[in-house]
């Protein structure tokens, strides 16, 4: 139940290690839609099988892993032809251990039109964090690529005005990745002292 | 400066002149800058001022009344909950995500637990009563939050009546909440797998009379604005965005609908058996701020309309459980009122520290460990009063959540402002932002 794995050290003081979850592609049929998608995509895209690198259907989603280099243009086509007119924002998750692939954006994409959901996912080097903008193609985009800058330092190229949004303009670093402590302080109460929350113990 | 006022200096940039205002100098500002050529005003509103919905700040370049550009600055209420949960377990989660947007906490906790359920794979196994107490406790919720997006709207362009029916409307919804969860707000009652504890005694007798009084009072706000011709005046036209606008910007919630687009997550990606209950999405074809008003206000039956149906569910539900029969993911305790106040039930107690010390390892672990998730991602969406709220969850497997994003639909639809302001009047912004009903606290998490 607990998942003790390894040396079976469950007492929590053995360090919380994290490694990158990755899942492998997916087979065809995918189901429900998610067929059609890739088809209508495949028609309208002559570049697919060079600019989507993995389909990932897991848990009733759909995942395209598109290459950084085509990410505009398959925007551009997801909008115009298969009408994903929305794009619910962009999401970032940092894997220090997965090399040459660290930080990952991940955008939602909604259809109004034919009312279905995909996700794109767009994965890049910490030492060269370049994403295009789709600010051209969904200008809803332009704070949430801001977000993502500013909390994990991608930059997405092409962006009218890439600056921090949440943090202050000059502060040092990108809080979510994963090499940014947390911080706090050790609370006294009633002669207790509890740590900070990143030196608690933790569980794997 | 003609007089030295130590609260309200001007100083020389390379911008030009800065000047600070703190209020009762208007006067001296007045002559100051009228003296000048420049027609060209850039005004620093917030965010410390009372019609900006909290901690909004707003950068307006002005050409007389006339805004020609305006920006907004966001932040001031960034508290790293994202972050921080990434330290939590997955239940703690709740506590967290509660506290994003403060005018709507069950639907953050409905959206995290929805997609903490779809990555446990357990959305088929959550109990039917725990599923239809979310959502009367969401439709509840919408009201408290309607009310306030009405009141304070109301309230900064000048009508304060409005605000005292709003309010007194959402304290009724409030002490339902409270009667409930035990708290008002920030109650992390929904949990991944269920709520966290069942209706009290008496609850649903309550909550009908609740709503036979609300639906009663919901007509005061209604003939004191509807049709009103200043209230008219300040909102009709004003704000507008059409349905090209709200697309590229992904604007979702009241301000898509008063395009005239039914497009209502309820309706179209149901969740939360939202299928089963009857109900109208509302629309206007306006455009505009009052078009966005008269939806919430019309909404506000639609909720109520919900909480019946839910409340008959209920009644036929009565003794079902509220959370999931799994015990690896369940919270191992109820909670009871006892003699100093809510906490863990007296028979639990007993039972692990008296009877069962299996029982007792099951607690400590589950409480202090938590349960883990397998690897995956997920997006789960529900229609919060303000648009589509997203949580996009990552786990690596483990018992905290690996990254944790929420979609906010406040933080997401506040960049409308542009778009709704520039070229109106400097008045119109504060309708314009009212409309759009953001909540920092989701705006800035």
């Amino acid at each position: 139940m607990f998942g003790a794995r390894g040396t079976g050290d469950t007492s929590g003081y053995g360090g919380l290690v994290r490694t990158a979850a990755s899942t492998g592609s997916s087979e065809r049929p995918y189901g429900s839609y998610f067929d059609e998608v890739a088809d209508d995509l495949e028609r309208a895209y002559p570049l697919f099988s060079e600019a989507i690198e993995r389909v990932v259907v897991d848990r009733g989603e759909l995942t395209l892993h598109v290459k950084r280099e085509k990410l505009v243009e398959v925007s551009m086509i997801l909008r115009d032809t298969l009408k994903f007119e929305m794009c619910m924002g962009v999401s970032g998750i940092h894997y220090p251990t997965d090399a040459g692939r660290e930080l990952h954006a991940v955008y939602p994409l909604l259809s109004l039109t034919n009312n279905r959901r995909v996700r794109l996912e767009v994965s890049v080097p910490d030492a060269d964090a370049h994403i295009p903008s789709v600010v051209e193609v969904w200008a809803g985009n332009n704070w949430h690529e801001r977000e993502t800058f500013d909390m994990f330092g991608i930059i997405f190229d092409g962006h009218p005005g890439l600056t921090r949004i949440l943090m202050p303009d000059d502060w040092q670093g990108h809080p979510q990745r994963k090499d940014y402590a947390l911080g706090g302080i050790p609370v006294e109460y009633k002669g207790a002292t509890t740590p900070p929350p990143n030196e608690r113990r933790s569980y794997k | 400066m003609t007089t030295f006022d130590p609260y309200a200096p001007s100083r020389d940039t390379t911008e030009g002149t800065v000047y600070s205002v703190t209020g009762g100098d208007w006067d001296s500002l007045v002559q100051e800058i009228g003296s000048t050529k420049e027609e060209r005003v850039v005004v620093n509103m917030g965010p410390q001022h009372p019609s900006t919905h909290g901690v909004l700040r707003l950068v307006l370049e002005l050409e007389g009344e006339t805004v020609t550009e305006a920006r907004c600055g966001i932040g001031y209420l960034h508290t790293g909950i994202e972050k921080n949960m990434e330290y939590r377990s997955w239940t703690q989660g709740t506590t967290f995500v509660t506290r994003m947007d403060y005018l709507g906490p069950l639907f953050n906790e409905t959206a995290y637990c929805l997609a903490v359920e779809k990555l446990l794979g357990i959305t088929n196994d959550v109990p039917e009563r725990a599923t239809v107490i979310r959502v009367m406790m969401m439709e509840l919720n919408r009201i408290s939050s309607h009310m306030v997006a009405l009141g304070t709207g109301a309230l900064e362009l000048g009508a304060i009546s409005p605000m005292f029916f709003a309010f007194r409307e959402r304290e009724i919804v409030l002490d339902l909440f409270e009667m409930i969860t035990g708290l008002r707000m920030n109650m992390a009652y929904v949990r991944p797998g269920g709520v966290q504890q069942d209706l009290p005694e008496g609850a649903i007798p309550k909550i009908r009379d609740a709503v036979k009084l609300m639906r009663k009072n919901f007509k005061d706000n209604t003939t004191l604005l509807v049709g009103n011709s200043i209230w008219m005046k300040r909102t009709q036209g004003i704000g507008y965005l059409d349905l090209a606008g709200c697309t590229t910007l992904g604007i979702t919630g009241p301000v898509l609908r008063s395009t005239g687009l039914p497009w209502d997550l309820r309706k179209m990606q149901p969740y939360c058996g939202y299928e089963d209950y009857n109900f109208d999405v509302i629309t206007a074809d306006t455009c505009d701020v009052y078009g966005r008003f008269l939806i919430r206000m019309n909404e506000l039956e639609q909720s109520l309309r919900i909480v019946e149906q839910a409340l008959d569910k209920l009644e036929k539900l009565q003794g079902a459980p509220v959370m999931v029969a799994d015990k690896k993911i369940a919270w191992p305790a109820q909670l009871a009122l006892g003699g100093d106040g809510l906490g863990n039930s007296l028979d639990h107690i007993r039972e692990i520290m008296g009877t069962s010390m299996e029982s007792l390892i099951h607690h400590f672990k589950l409480v202090t460990e938590g349960f883990r998730v397998p690897a995956g991602q997920v997006y789960a969406a529900i229609e919060s009063p303000r648009g589509e709220l997203g949580a996009h969850i990552v786990s690596d497997g483990g018992t905290h959540p690996y990254r944790m994003h929420f979609r906010e639909p406040s933080f997401n639809n506040l960049q409308a402002t542009s778009a709704m302001s520039e070229g109106g009047m400097i008045a119109d912004i504060i309708g314009a932002v009212a409309s759009i009903d953001p909540v920092m606290g989701g705006v800035d998490r």
